[in-house]
């Protein structure tokens, strides 16, 4: 059950791609089922591998190699990090699809084509075993996204587009020449290759803020995170939902994949910076979606504050650190975009995205308002849902190196149930002032199959994470071994015990506790 | 013996000159036969690219006239990528030459006759032969940019090129005369020679102005003025050919005279070229932002695409040189493609438009074409997954390779700002509402050479990548 036997990650790759190239030639009518067609079978296969992936078996698994393009290699693998982000992506583009089931009218077939194209790129960039494969992959999906902001997009989605394009590509590009430099000096592009490659130090420092500049605009980090809510705000919904979904994972996962392993000691010293970009990302973007009147831009803010506590759990060189923030990035990918397709959802009704014009609509929209309500819990990180799950581990982790920055990032779970709450409460309740949002129908069958698999995965990830935990555990521990040696002192002098047997006795007998916990 | 040996090495010009001729004789009988004329041009064309290509995968090398020319790897590729540019400059233009009452039978001569000026370009290894190959090449141009008589436009382009060609070409003499003077010979070999030991201010200033004269000819910047004007004026297919095949020969032979004659002074020239190459790739990006004539941009962006072009020869290297070639190779094949788009640009009149305002809202309208425009600029942008990005990627990989590493920074976010202006024409095609003025192509050959270059741009292109990393490998050793 694995590569020998079916190349599943070129198939999963190849679909998307076929099913783009029919629905470019095909009627609307039809091009809306391909795309559906296509990405359901991609969730299928999404599924076959994460129950034939073997947590314990080897790091790399469904590896595939092949010399087709010269020095590009088409070597795809995946570890459990890869893995769970994949999985995101596909679950997330069926959700897509029917999303602009019926809100997308114009260039249908070409729109679908966009986005199945945009998830190939997407799971090529979490597959990519060549560093240069990888690279097509990662700047490949401007392209179509800028069509879809562009084509389908709000009032001012050329400007949005643009920033979108340009921003990132400038991000981007020094990436390159560092990648270049690495297959250089490394003599090969092999991912698997690189990380145990031991890069000079002097030279780390270089190649680490190049890697840096791509993936601090990807996230986004604060301050080059202004292309996210113009893209976001002018994007259409299911843009808007692939956007956050998974696009700002793609940062994340260039940190944990390159930044980390590949430059340990620049990593470490890098801490301060980002550390210190991260505070002010959750404080300062936590007041500005405070203020917002427009419920995207709110979001789209709110995305940046919490992958600013991905970026604090990172870096904190250790285990839980590192596992929550790829908690919160899966936890994000859900929960924001199931926001976006509530927000989708009213606007669809009443085509504007102005706070003020809408207000008490639970009583109109119950089941609408309960799912609003449970996501909105779950990006405030309530127990009991996905986001508090990766949170909580991100700034536990982040406790052991800084506890400065656990203070500042943790404010931005109370300041996000501030303005998350406070966006609930001028939706959903108070008096029904508006006559028109006062008349909105509930949500419809179709509706509610968008937002129900969602509520399901977060409520699943937030009461028993194990499952979503265990496949990326060994991957992360390997991570976590690889950069030990640079890992930072910490300034709240834990001491370290034996977890399973001594988990009560800390506070009393730190310093025996390790001999007694061996009985 | 000697002779016929030498006579041997350069069959493709010999086949060429035949031909130029015959055609020329063929053309006094049966002067309305311009189509009749182009097909044959073509299939000389034809012929001379299959006997190039029949020797292109091997290293031999060898001299012919006394040294005044080679037959390499490196000149063979560069000629097979000439004569096909060609020959697809010639499939092109009928159409366009008819409507403008021009489709005359010297059009293809003339093209022949220029070609058979570049394969003496891309193969002299003596500044006298480099002159003759430079100058048939160049006085054929000349007369190509003005060809339709009855435009104005055309016939300005025409006199602006002649008398900025003539300009360059009397800086290029200049030079070769001080280098000559100062190295004894106008052998590259013995110039070589004379380089090793040390270079006197004569010689310096030789080189500064060969350099200068050869940059008028490949359009870099700072000697890159005409090319807007030319490139707007000219007729379209006759830019299409001015972008692509005198653009591989002159930088074949810049290549060839850098490395063979001066090779043994790289600090001399690698700081000229560093110059020229970031010059080129910033005003050829910042030049195109307020352009509202697409033929304007295209020629901004052929100055954009030759500085990056020069990266690969500032580092001086094989791999340096290998990746021009290949840089070159991707080059021809997208800004042949763009033109290709551009013709097809044609109201219901029949009349060709070339602004920014005639292709708003084409996707609406012409789906498939606004599909290649944009596969062609994505590509010249560089983006991935597109085979322009290959291009950027060897070239910056060779510099990073030899230790260029600020160029390589430099260049490559520059590029960010060229990307700007081709977002520029697919957000026209893309974004806008529709003009409705472009009709149907009624041109299917147009349409079919569109259809073949987009592939080569798409993705699909990346499978030549083996094929083309040897043969630009093999002919890059040529020159070392």
């Amino acid at each position: 059950m694995n590569a020998a036997d079916m190349p599943v990650l070129s198939i999963m790759l190849a679909i998307p791609i076929v099913a783009a190239a029919l629905c470019l030639f095909v009627r609307a009518e039809l091009a809306r089922p391909i795309a559906l067609g296509a990405t359901l079978a991609n969730f299928i296969l999404g599924v076959v591998l994460w129950i034939s992936y073997d947590p314990a078996g080897a790091q790399w698994q469904f590896t595939e190699s092949a010399q087709l393009f010269g020095p590009i290699g088409w070597k795809l693998g995946i570890d459990g990090i890869s893995l769970t982000l994949i999985m995101l992506s596909v679950f997330l583009m069926p959700i897509c699809i029917g999303a602009s089931w019926n809100s997308i009218q114009k260039r249908v077939g070409e729109y679908m084509a966009a986005f199945l194209l945009m998830e190939t790129l997407m799971i090529g960039v979490f597959a990519a075993q060549d560093l240069l494969l990888f690279y097509i992959f990662f700047e490949a999906g401007l392209i179509p996204m800028y069509l879809i902001i562009g084509i389908w997009g709000g009032q001012d989605r050329i400007y949005a587009s643009y920033k979108f394009f340009l921003y990132t590509l400038l991000g981007s590009v020094v990436m390159l020449i560092a990648m270049l430099w690495m297959i250089q000096f490394a003599g090969t592009a092999d991912i698997p290759t690189l990380l145990n490659t031991d890069f000079p130090v002097q030279a780390q420092t270089l190649l680490w803020l190049a890697f840096f500049a791509s993936f601090a605009v990807k996230m986004p980090m604060w301050p080059v995170h202004t292309w996210l809510p113009d893209a976001h705000v002018q994007a259409p919904t299911a843009g808007s939902v692939i956007l956050a979904g998974v696009l700002l994972k793609m940062g994340g996962y260039g940190f944990l994949r390159f930044s980390l392993p590949m430059f340990p000691e620049a990593s470490a010293n890098f801490i301060p910076l980002v550390f210190g970009l991260s505070m002010v990302a959750v404080v300062y973007t936590s007041l500005v979606a405070l203020v917002q009147q427009d419920m995207k831009k709110l979001i789209a803010y709110s995305s940046v504050a919490h992958m600013a506590i991905v970026t604090v759990g990172l870096f904190t060189f250790n285990q839980q650190g590192i596992e929550g923030a790829i908690i919160v990035m899966l936890s994000h990918g859900l929960v924001s975009g199931a926001l976006f397709l509530c927000v989708g959802v009213i606007y669809d009704r009443l085509h504007t995205r102005e706070i003020s014009r809408y207000g008490g609509i639970s009583v109109n929209m119950p089941k609408y308002a309960l799912l609003f309500m449970l996501f909105t819990m779950a990006s405030v990180g309530l127990p009991g849902t996905s986001g508090f799950v990766g949170e909580f581990l991100s700034l536990a982790g982040a406790y052991k190196v800084s506890t400065w920055a656990t203070l500042i990032a943790t404010t931005g779970i109370i300041l996000g149930a501030g303005y998350m709450l406070y966006l609930y409460r001028r939706i959903a309740f108070g008096p029904q002032v508006n006559a028109d949002a006062a008349a909105m129908q509930d949500i419809d069958g179709r509706e509610m199959w968008l937002l129900a698999p969602i509520a399901v995965v977060v409520l699943w990830m937030g009461v028993y994470p194990e499952t979503f935990l265990a496949p990326i555990r060994r991957d992360v521990a390997t991570i976590v071994e690889r950069i030990e040696r640079a890992a930072p002192a910490g300034d709240s002098k834990l001491m370290v015990v034996d977890p399973t047997t001594a988990r009560f006795r800390v506070a009393h007998e730190p310093k025996k506790d390790v001999a007694e916990g061996s009985h | 013996m000697e002779l016929t040996a030498s006579l041997s090495l350069v069959r493709s010009e010999i086949i060429l000159s035949f031909s130029a001729l015959a055609l020329l004789l063929l053309a006094a009988w049966m002067d309305q036969a311009g189509r009749l004329i182009s097909i044959l041009a073509v299939a000389a064309l034809g012929a001379a690219a299959a006997f190039t290509a029949s020797s292109l995968g091997s290293g031999a090398s060898a001299s012919a006239f006394d040294g005044l020319m080679v037959n390499d790897a490196f000149g063979n590729f560069s000629k097979l990528l000439i004569y096909i540019a060609a020959a697809v400059s010639l499939t092109i233009a009928p159409r366009f030459l008819e409507k403008a009452g021009a489709m005359r039978a010297e059009y293809p001569v003339l093209i022949v006759l220029s070609c058979i000026g570049m394969g003496i370009m891309v193969s002299a290894t003596d500044l006298i032969s480099l002159y003759i190959g430079l100058e048939l090449q160049s006085l054929s141009a000349y007369v190509l940019a003005s060809f339709v008589r009855s435009d104005g436009r055309s016939a300005e382009a025409g006199l602006k090129y002649f008398v900025l060609g003539g300009l360059a070409s009397g800086m290029l003499l200049f030079g070769a005369s001080l280098v000559y003077g100062f190295a004894g010979s106008t052998s590259f070999a013995a110039i070589g020679l004379a380089m090793d030991k040390e270079v006197g201010l004569g010689l310096i200033f030789g080189i500064v102005f060969i350099l200068s004269g050869l940059a008028f000819k490949i359009s870099a910047a700072p000697f890159h003025m005409w090319t807007p004007d030319v490139y707007e004026g000219a007729p379209t297919p006759v830019t299409a050919f001015f972008a692509s095949a005198p653009k591989v020969a002159a930088i074949a032979l810049l290549m060839r005279i850098v490395l063979e004659a001066f090779g043994s002074q790289v600090l001399v020239w690698q700081q000229i070229i560093i110059a020229v190459a970031l010059m080129s790739i910033i005003i050829g990006a910042v030049g195109a932002i307020g352009q509202q004539n697409l033929k304007r941009l295209m020629a901004y962006s052929s100055i954009n695409n030759v500085g990056f072009i020069l990266i690969g020869l500032a580092t001086g290297t094989e791999q340096g040189i290998a990746a021009m070639l290949v840089y070159l190779t991707i080059y021809v094949a997208m800004t042949l493609g763009g033109f290709v788009c551009l013709m097809q640009l044609k109201d219901k009149d029949g009349t060709y438009r070339e602004e920014f305002a005639d292709i708003a809202g084409l996707s609406k309208t012409r789906p498939a074409l606004a599909a290649a425009f944009a596969i062609f600029m994505f590509s010249l942008a560089g983006i991935p997954p597109l085979f322009g990005f290959w291009g950027k990627l060897v070239v910056f990989n060779a510099a990073v390779a030899a230790g260029l590493l600020p160029l390589a920074v430099i260049g490559i976010a520059a590029s960010v700002i060229g990307a700007f202006y081709y977002l520029k024409v697919v957000k026209v095609m893309y974004f806008d509402d529709a003009a409705d003025v472009i009709a149907e192509s009624d041109d299917k050959v147009l349409v079919w050479t569109g259809g073949i270059l987009a592939a080569a741009n798409s993705p699909l292109g990346y499978f030549a990548i083996p094929v083309l990393g040897v043969w630009t490998a093999v002919a890059a050793k040529a020159l070392f």
